[in-house]
This record gives C-alpha cells, structure tokens and sequence, in this order.
C-alpha cells in the first residue's frame, strides 16, 4: 500500500508538472503564432505615419497607439501618488516604532488593502463619482485622473511591503555603523540604508508599474472607453492597452480588428513579462547579497 | 559653537518632522483601507432601509421586472472559486513535488521558471487566449451551448492561481525541508517518502494557507470571469453552464447604465466581496499566529 501511495504521488507530480509547462507552452505558442505577424508600425499607428501620430499631428483610429500611450499616463499618475507615499510608509514601519495596538491595526489594514479584489477599487471610484456628483461637483465623471488614484491605492501595498522588506533585510552592521560613526536617525536612513537596499525599493516600484499597466477591473468602473483618441486633460476618459484587449475580445468585427487584439495581448505580455522579470531579477540579487 | 548648536537644534526639528512626515504617509496608506470600506456602505445603506434587503437578497435577476437579487452571484463565485481551486490546488501541490526533489534538478528549475513566468501574465490576456482558444475547444468536445462556460472559466482562473499556490508551498517546503531532509535520510526514507510522510504532513498549514489565500485570489477575480463564465445571472446545473460572478455583476451593472436602481445590488456585492477578502485575510493571519505558536512551542 506504501508503496503504491508512493508511485501514485511520483506519478502525479510528475503529471501536474508537465500538464503545467505544456498548457503554459500552448497558451504562449497559439498567442506568439497569432500575434507576431501582427507586430508592426501599422498595429500601432494604423493608416496614419508614426512621425505625425508621435507629434499629434493625426489622430490615430485604427491602432493601438492611443491606448499605449493612455497606460503610459495611467502608470504616470498613478506611480506620481503612489510611491512617495508607499516609500516613506514602507521607510517608516521598517525603522520607526509606534505602540503595539497602533502598529497592528496599520499593519492589519496595509494587508487588507493588499488582499482587496481590484473591482473593489473600481467600485470605490465609481462611488466617489456619485458621491461628488450629489455634493459639490454636480458634473463629476470618470475620467484618467480617478483611475490614477484608484490604482495608485491598488499598488500602494506593493510598494509599502518591498520598501520595508528590503530596509528590513539589511545586516545589523551596516545599520549600527553610521550611528556609531554620529549620524542622526535620519541621516543614517537617507544617506546609508536607502542606497543599500536601493534595489529592493527598485523592483517594489517596477512590480507596481506592472500591476498599474496590467489592470482591467480598476479601469473599467473608473473611466477607460474604446475610442476616445489621446486624453486632452487629466479630466478626459481615455483608452487603455488592457482594454482595448478585453473589448475586442468581445467586440471585433473584422479579422483585421480581431489581429490587433492579438497584437495588442502580445504586446502587453511582453511589457508585463519585461517588468515583472525585472522586478524579479533585483528581488533575487538582494536576498542572493545578505545571505 | 554657537553654530553647532544651531545646527544640532535645526536637526532635532527636523528629525521630528520627517517621522511625522513618515507617520502620516503612514497613516494615510492604512486609512485608504477604510475610506474604501466606509463609502461603499454609505452607499449600500439604503438596503437597509425598508423592504430592500429582501429585494437584493433574493434568487432571481430580473431587473426590467424590479428584481434585483444577487443570490446567483454569490453562489456563481462562490462555485467558480471552489472548482478553480479543486484544479489548482493539487497541481500545485503536485508541482511543488516535483520541484522540491522529486524530479531532476534541470526539470525542477524549469518548473518553477514556468511558474514564475506564469505571474506575469496579465489576467486580460489569460482572458483573451481563452476565448480564442478554450472556449471553441469546450464548445467542441461537449456541443453543449457557446462553450462561454463555468468549466472554461475554472480552468483559465486556475490557471491564474496556481502561481500563488506554488510560491506559497514551495517557500514552506524550502524552509523545513533542510531540516527533515538529513534525519529522514539517515532513517532510510527515499526522497518520494519524505515528501509524502514527512515534507507535506509537516507543512499542512502552509497548505491550508495556499489554499484559502487562492480561494481569495479567484473570488476576487473579475476580468476572467467576465469574459469566459457567460454571465448568465442563473445558478448552475452542470460544469457547462454559463454562471455570473459578483465581481462580473459590479462590471456589468456599472458598464451597461442600468440605472440607479440597480445600484443597490451592486454595492451589496461590494459589502460581500468587501467580507469575503477581510475573512480571507482575517484566516490567513489567524494561521500564521498558530503558526508562530506551534513554532514557539516546539522549541
């Protein structure tokens, strides 16, 4: 019975494991296969020619460019007011200390918003809209600028975690010597322990910038639209690449619409994956470093 | 002197200042939590009101008719997380297996570099190759309605998970593995022994975590299940299915105007994701003190 408990086991994590690489292969391979002949300047600019599309001389219609670039300022706005506050928050539970209870409720809601469905940040966009709407701004809508915050509060964790866990990381050493050497409590933050775990903050931020580029839910509820050309304003409603994916996953009328789509899916892959490998990349050099 | 003086003063100032500074960033990042929270209540409030919850509370949508109950979702996400979980959590289990020794040690690297690759894919794009490339294959082998099924969003949101279950496994099973590995070794266990009676036994609550913490994951997921479950406000019969998730339902409502009147129901789904993630978290830190504890107490 042992024995066959033990084959069965071996048999089946074996199974799990290639049924994982195979189904990743497949769903990279069909994406690639359908994707890479799209890739080219026509995806992103349509009809229009890449000199007058950069200068906004034309607006572009049949191409992705208007949502790269309406990512491109989410992930803006959103980094904007999100990592100075998720640094020094992250900076100061690290180093700082506050009474016990204190601490706790902080740090119980800092892992709440973490576990926090990201259509709930959308809903809570959606609420402030109404919310202003009824107070004292009767012509409030969604728009770029309530995306922007919205997500900001969605990578806001992120960065407080990896700002703490790497200023937590680093040796009692390297912490003791500036004080012993006269610096002042933050002195010593700035000038010794920020630049040494650098990296750790570094790919806190660029796992945020994934995060921001990647998601859907946020946006949906808080302003994105299918064509709306490049946001004029922060007060504009605007496209973005995820979007532009989910919509013509459902909405395309003609190949040539369905190939963007997977043009579109691939190109954010390969944004996401860069970033995300990056953040990865820095993660591991500095725990490779203190151990 | 008298300069060093003033300088040390000014210091003390503003040494003060940045840890308030700091402790108000603080504070503002803890409070996010709670603005949040408060505003979708004020805002489910009128629920509450007269006969409301009994109309938001009930088993059927139909709000041409003044129906407005989100009952169906509810159970839509609560079936669709348990049957991505039911696909996620034992090849995940059965993955960190075979990367923690089971196979060879090229095979275990390039597992967990899938795995690893797997997080980044963005949710949209798992969305999109499944509409693609799913849903005409379960169209196909089951001709059985769009093949837009409770069965092709599982898989893909199992997909979606399973990086989160091996990562949170695979961390435990390094951490007490140098410790089981030699004692185990010396009394004879094979590597697939250990792994089975000792390594899996000994990290059940890290289990336990991986799955609650996937559950959460999938619960919480919107996109997938928007594009893939058919969102057909209905309680299933069968895996086939087109069923509606709350997440789905609040992008839905949102995206197609419905008119205020239907705004209850969608903060309602709101409140109930709101507790499903705080019991989520709330479990998670429960297991991790008894984890501390156990820990104390077997030194």
């Amino acid at each position: 019975m042992t024995k066959f408990i033990e084959t069965a086991a071996t048999f089946l994590s074996y199974a799990c494991a290639i049924l994982t690489v195979t189904t990743f292969v497949i769903f990279v391979g069909f994406l690639v296969s359908h994707g890479l002949t799209t890739i080219n300047l026509s995806l992103f600019f349509g009809d229009v020619s890449p000199y007058d599309a950069l200068f906004g001389n034309a607006p572009v219609w049949d191409g992705i460019w208007p949502a790269v670039v309406g990512t491109a300022l989410l992930v803006f706005f959103s980094c904007i007011l999100a990592v100075p506050l998720g640094i020094s928050a992250g900076i100061f539970l690290a180093e700082y200390t506050v009474s016990r209870p204190i601490r706790s409720i902080i740090d119980f809601a800092i892992d709440l918003l973490a576990g926090m469905p990201s259509i709930i940040m959308g809903l809570f966009g959606f609420a402030m809209v109404l919310f202003l709407r009824k107070t004292f701004l009767p012509e409030a809508n969604t728009c770029l600028l309530l995306s922007s915050v919205c997500i900001a509060f969605l990578v806001l964790p992120y960065l407080i975690r990896t700002t703490q866990t790497a200023l937590v990381a680093l040796p009692a050493a390297v912490r003791l010597t500036g004080i012993g050497l006269g610096f002042t409590k933050w002195q010593n933050i700035l000038h010794v322990l920020i630049p040494l775990s650098s990296r750790g903050i570094m790919s806190g931020v660029i796992l945020s910038i994934g995060r921001a580029a990647e998601d859907t839910a946020v946006i949906l509820l808080t302003g994105v639209v299918a064509n709306s050309g490049l946001p004029g304003a922060i007060t504009d409603k605007f496209e973005a690449l995820p979007f532009t994916i989910y919509y013509l996953a459902a909405e395309y009328r003609t190949p040539e619409e369905l190939n963007r789509g997977f043009g579109a899916a691939l190109v954010l892959l390969i944004l996401t994956g860069t970033l995300f490998q990056a953040a990865n990349w820095l993660h591991n050099r500095i725990s490779g470093e203190s151990r | 002197m008298a300069t060093f003086r003033q300088n040390s003063f000014f210091q003390g100032t503003s040494e003060t200042v940045i840890k308030t500074g700091l402790f108000f960033a603080t504070l503002v990042a803890a409070f996010v939590v709670i603005v949040i929270f408060g505003f979708i209540c004020y805002f489910a409030l009128p629920i509450f009101h007269e006969e409301q919850i009994s109309t938001v509370l009930s088993w059927s949508w139909k709000p041409v008719q003044g129906q407005f109950g989100i009952i169906p979702m509810a159970i839509g996400s609560i079936c669709l997380g348990a049957t991505s979980m039911c696909l996620a959590f034992p090849v995940g289990l059965g993955v960190c297996c075979c990367a923690s020794g089971l196979a060879p040690k090229w095979f275990s690297s390039l597992i967990l570099l899938v795995v690893r690759l797997m997080t980044s894919v963005p949710t949209v794009v798992y969305g999109f190759v499944s509409v693609f490339l799913l849903v005409p294959m379960v169209r196909g082998a089951f001709h059985h309605g769009t093949g837009f099924s409770w069965l092709a969003a599982s898989i893909t949101l199992s997909a979606l998970v399973l990086p989160t279950v091996v990562l949170l496994i695979h961390t435990q099973f390094e951490q007490i593995d140098p410790g089981i590995r030699l004692t185990a070794a010396a009394l004879g266990f094979k590597r697939v022994s250990q792994i089975v009676w000792v390594l899996i036994p000994a990290s059940y609550q890290a289990l336990f975590a991986a799955g609650i913490l996937g559950f959460g994951r999938a619960v919480g997921d919107t996109i997938i299940s928007l594009m893939l479950a058919g969102n057909a406000p209905q309680i299933p019969d069968s895996l086939l299915d087109s069923i509606r998730t709350l997440t789905a339902h609040i992008a839905l409502v949102v995206s197609t105007e419905a008119g205020s009147s239907s705004y209850n129901s969608l903060f309602a789904s709101g409140i109930i994701l709101f507790g499903m993630s705080a019991a989520v978290n709330g479990t998670l830190r429960f297991i991790r003190l008894g984890a501390r504890v156990s820990r104390d107490f077997n030194k």
